[in-house]
């Protein structure tokens, strides 16, 4: 078996009895990426070199997504108007990488800004399903879930919004957390909401999820939003059982515009997890209609504030127009602005800035974060009866190159399942629980009340320790 | 103020007041709150605003505030949170300014200013904190402009006045009023020339009597007190005189002219402000509990007007003394001092703080606690002028020795012996030499006239090169000269 | 309804230039989106709390103690344009 097929916790194991080395390890890393990235397309940024080993305790070489900042190294989040920054300074959880000998190797194509569920809205280009070139990685983290799919990384990080890390990981067949909120310093992650966003790991399988979160978690004195909350050693709480767990099946979820198939997938998990002992609730989330709508109004609004700064003064690109519109000054703004944003970018910067504009704030901007106070709520009330929640992480499996590029509405929407996780703050994971008949992965969901990762991870475990569907490989 | 505005006008004025404080750091990084260095030298990426970078609050900041409101005699919010207000401009690096909108740390205070006709309260309406902006370099040559991000982050109090002020003259002893409070609390420069203290104003005009404001003007750029008060009476003027026209006094902003002695309409940034405030996502909200504002509380210093009063009554000086004594907490500090080591009658302490010593603090240029003078070595210094051991005069170039070397006044006298001549022997010598040189002067003494004596006794003085005590061989004249 | 005219200002407002043809086609884009989350108008909030912040964390600070700054060269090092240890922009008009 080639060394890149291989998981963290694998390989680490294999470093250990030194029947390998990190070196090894990342030069078949490399190699993979240079025979099949042509064809997927996960990296913006390969490195040239393997890098050295590293020493530390978890020596293994990651993919890191296009808007985490390494001191030095360019980072432009796929878009256009930050062409040529380098940040002078790292992320937090790139120092917490480092400080454990993980080492970064290559950077991750996104959606821009990570406006996207498909990873089409890149400056650099889309990524292609390794499962299928045809169809989409999911998005944004499109990049990091495709290199993982097609062993072009061993793990990688992404960030997750509305379903940024769960949704690709599921249409890639591969594991993705969104942490809960503070869990993971965000100092060094380019915003997209700050209210919303959360750094999180895309790994092959359930314990290097855990690995990678016990790396990365913890207090940030640079995030003042990070919790002093003490991090557990996720390892320890994968056990294969989920005995007097209760699970809950949330109605709102099941209803139309979800695939036959993936319904399907969801009766076969059931069967599973009861089989290890886990007891099953249907229950409610009312609100759950609302949150795709209250997930654009509040994510948007933030995002039109946050990507404010990108107005050619500092960094990044910097564009006048032939003829002179405004003030001088005013000019450069607009049409850095304008050259610089694609267009996504711009739909999203314009709702937000509509949201939050004289007279619109109440009826959309505070509105949206009042409904958000409810469907916390929702969660807050269904945690005190059940210890999770499970759910399809998407309601189809990946869609085509361009089927919704056109059709903004529609591609919002592919996000109804992960959107809640992030309104409320609570962790989810998703992992692979099946493949269409056309051989496209399905993800399922799970989710727990905040800092309650340990059985999150503890149920998906166990699902994953008694199927197969993550020993599934592609073939390219 | 004309006659006009003054017959038919009432002049409506509300002030706002940027503070910077002078924490160690900025307000949400680390880097040294000291901007007056190479352009773009104290910059980190927070305060640059880099893509991924978050604001965390500096702590010595917030309390700044709560003491500068609890100073105002404002209500402090036990809770508050931070606001994002949004607009463009180069020397603003998120694009946005991190600020305070629906709940300030400070609310409805007030404070009292000298009026003619007594203490006049005006309202605060409230204060708020944000980060301040980097600052534009004009080049006028090369068609740019230079940013210089050092200043961004500087911790910022915005103070705004309720529209009770009635004229600028009002407005100019609001602000001294205000700053004195300020240097008192010790929380800022409050230097309006190197904008630690930055003052906005709006004015308006209302016809006397009637209740509803009049349109009012911003007016900006004003870089000292006296430009303040210089600006407003030009917008009186000039509001007047259009309301008397028959025109109508447009909302704008105005900038201040310094040389020019005028307003200007600022027509550039008329472009309608939609700042699109929201909560500011990245820092969480802030309690104050009635404990953690006691605790502040229990660190304010006797303010000004308390301060006044206390001396006034205390050590029955005068309140023109007074007045000037606590313009700087350090004198009225150095005074009490003063009284403590005792031997000296208060009246006089004053008298030589308010005089000679606050000469030598001016013809020195420094501040007064530079001066570094112990009040015991002043005490003395005034006890051997009481005593007749050196003259007035002497005494002042003791004190100045005294401030150049740091020796006592007792040294000083003892090295450059500069005690006053009393002894009889020795100035009954000098005074004969004296007066068998002058003859017709005497002779004048013997028909009565006492001017004279002060001629001889001047005479006494200019011989012992000003060491003579001058009243004791005033004594010794007139005893020689009495038949 | 979003006409173009909202559009010519919420771009103005987020400074971006906008084509007239993109000024069309984010007219109706825009127009979609906020009729859908209009839906939100069905529910009474009145009595309720809005979130900014899901976990009930307050009085994050940092003690007042000075850190290393970047020098003038790292501080420029991305500039567009530079002159004089500063960022150079077009002319600011006052």
């Amino acid at each position: 078996m080639n060394l890149n097929e291989l998981t963290a916790h694998e390989l680490l194991d294999l470093i250990k009895e030194k029947k390998t080395s990190t070196a090894e390890v990342s030069q078949a890393v490399v190699k993979k990426i240079q025979a099949t990235d042509g064809r997927i397309h996960a990296f913006v940024r390969t490195p040239a070199i393997p890098v050295s080993a590293n020493s530390g305790a978890y020596s293994i070489p990651i993919a890191i997504k296009d808007n985490l900042c390494i001191a030095g190294e360019e980072v432009t989040c796929c878009s256009q108007i930050l062409k040529g920054f380098r940040p002078p300074y790292d992320a937090t959880v790139i120092n917490k990488l480092k400080a454990s000998g993980v080492v970064p190797l290559g950077t991750t194509n996104m959606d821009e800004f990570a406006f996207g569920s498909s990873t089409e809205n890149s400056c650099y280009g889309p990524t292609r399903n390794p499962w299928n070139l045809d169809c989409v990685p999911g998005g944004s983290s499109g990049g990091s879930a495709a290199a993982v799919a097609a062993h072009e990384a061993i793990w990688a990080l992404g960030s997750d919004t509305g379903g940024s890390i769960r949704q690709p990981a599921a249409f890639c067949g591969v594991v993705g957390v969104k942490p809960t909120y503070g869990r993971v310093s965000r100092y060094g992650l380019i915003a997209f909401a700050s209210s919303l966003d959360q750094i999180g790991p895309i790994t092959k399988d359930v314990t290097d999820a855990a690995l990678l979160l016990k790396i990365i978690a913890g207090y940030d004195e640079m995030d003042s939003t990070s919790a002093n909350v003490a991090v557990p050693d996720y390892l320890q709480a994968l056990k294969n059982d989920v005995q007097g767990l209760k699970i809950g099946i949330p109605k709102e979820f099941f209803v139309d515009g979800m695939d036959a198939e993936v319904k399907e997938s969801m009766s076969a998990v059931i069967a599973v997890l009861e089989k290890k002992g886990a007891k099953f609730i249907e229950m409610s989330l009312p609100h759950t209609e609302y949150s795709v709508a209250t997930y654009y109004i509040v994510a948007t609004a933030e995002a039109s504030s946050n990507l404010a700064r990108y107005d050619g003064v500092q960094y990044g690109i910097r564009r006048h127009p032939s003829q002179a519109r405004r003030t001088p000054m005013i000019d450069m703004f607009e049409e850095t602005r304008d050259q610089g944003f694609g267009r996504e970018a711009k739909r999203r910067i314009m709702l937000g800035t509509y949201c939050l504009s004289s007279g619109y704030y109440d009826a959309y901007y505070l509105r949206g974060q009042k409904v958000r106070t409810l469907i916390k709520q929702d969660f807050d009330q269904a945690f005190k009866e059940i210890d999770a929640i499970i759910a399809p992480t998407s309601p189809t499996t990946a869609f085509r190159l361009g089927e919704k590029t056109n059709d903004p509405l529609s591609m919002y929407l592919s996000d109804i399942y992960t959107i809640s996780a992030n309104l409320s703050g609570i962790p989810a994971i998703s992992l692979p629980c099946g493949f269409s008949k056309t051989g496209m992965p399905i993800g399922l969901q799970v989710m727990t009340k905040p800092f309650a990762e340990e059985t999150m991870f503890r149920v998906a475990y166990t699902y994953e320790q008694n199927t197969e569907w993550h020993k599934r490989k592609v073939n390219l | 103020m004309s006659t006009t505005v003054e017959k038919q006008f009432e002049t409506v004025i509300g002030l706002e007041v940027h503070l910077q404080f002078h924490t160690k750091t900025k307000i949400f990084c680390g880097c040294a709150n000291d901007f007056g260095r190479d352009p773009n030298s104290h910059t980190c990426p927070v305060c640059l605003g880099l893509p991924g970078t978050l604001p965390v609050l500096n702590k010595v900041a917030l309390q700044y505030a709560v003491k500068v409101g609890l100073a105002l005699n404002c209500k402090i919010n036990p809770y508050i949170k931070f606001d994002r207000k949004n607009y463009y401009y180069p020397d603003l690096p998120k694009g946005y300014q991190i600020s305070q909108y629906d709940l300030p740390i400070a609310q409805h205070g007030f404070l009292m200013i000298p009026t003619e006709s007594g203490p006049k309260k005006i309202g605060i309406f409230r204060a708020h904190m944000e980060e301040d902006a980097g600052k534009l370099i004009h080049d006028g040559q090369t068609q740019s402009s230079l940013v210089d991000y050092n200043r961004t982050g500087t911790p910022l109090l915005e103070i705004v006045s309720d529209p009770d002020l009635r004229s600028p003259q009002e407005a100019y002893d609001y602000l001294q009023t205000l700053k004195l409070i300020l240097q008192y609390l010790d929380v800022s420069d409050c230097d309006m020339e190197k904008g630690s203290l930055r003052c906005d104003a709006n004015v308006s005009l209302r016809r006397c009597g009637e209740k509803e404001f009049g349109t009012k003007a911003e007016v900006k750029n004003m870089n000292s007190f006296r430009a303040v008060k210089a600006a407003l009476e030009y917008e009186e003027l000039r509001q007047s005189k259009m309301i008397l026209s028959g025109e109508r006094v447009v909302q704008e902003t105005r900038l201040w002219s310094e040389e020019k002695g005028m307003t200007f309409s600022m027509r550039s940034k008329e472009e309608a402000h939609d700042y699109r405030y929201f909560p500011e996502p990245d820092l969480v909200p802030f309690t104050l509990t009635e404990k953690n504002i006691d605790d502040v509380r229990r660190t304010l210093p006797e303010l000004p007007q308390e301060k006044f009063q206390r001396l006034q009554s205390q050590y029955e000086i005068s309140a023109y003394d007074t007045q000037i004594i606590i313009q700087d907490p350090a004198l009225a500090a150095f005074l009490e001092e003063c009284v403590a080591v005792g031997g000296v009658a208060v009246k006089k302490v004053c008298n030589w703080i308010i005089g000679p010593l606050q000469q030598e603090t001016n013809t020195r240029k420094v501040k007064f606690d530079q001066l570094k003078l112990a009040p015991k070595n002043l005490m003395d210094l005034i006890s051997k002028v009481e005593g007749g051991v050196v003259s007035n005069l002497v005494g002042k170039d003791i004190l100045k020795m005294i401030l150049d070397s740091g020796k006592t006044a007792e040294q000083i006298i003892q090295e450059n012996g500069l005690a006053q001549v009393s002894d009889d022997g020795t100035l009954d010598k000098v005074i004969d030499e004296i007066i068998s040189q002058s003859d017709s002067v005497v002779q004048q003494i013997k028909e009565g006239k006492e001017s004279a004596l002060g001629f001889l006794v001047g005479q006494v003085m200019k011989k012992t090169q000003g060491k003579a005590n001058p009243k004791k061989a005033g004594e010794l004249i007139r005893r020689r000269l009495s038949p | 309804m979003i006409s173009k005219k909202d559009v010519q200002y919420i771009a103005h407002l987020a400074r971006i230039s906008l084509s007239e043809n993109e000024q069309e086609t984010l007219a109706k884009d825009l127009e979609g989106i906020v009729k859908y989350v209009g839906k939100l108008q069905e529910l009474d909030t009145k009595a309720v709390e809005p979130t900014t912040h899901v976990l009930p964390i307050n009085n994050v600070f940092r003690e007042d103690v000075v850190r290393p700054s970047l020098t003038q060269e790292e501080a420029l090092a991305n500039a567009p344009a530079k002159e004089a240890g500063s960022f150079k922009v077009p002319q600011v008009i006052e």
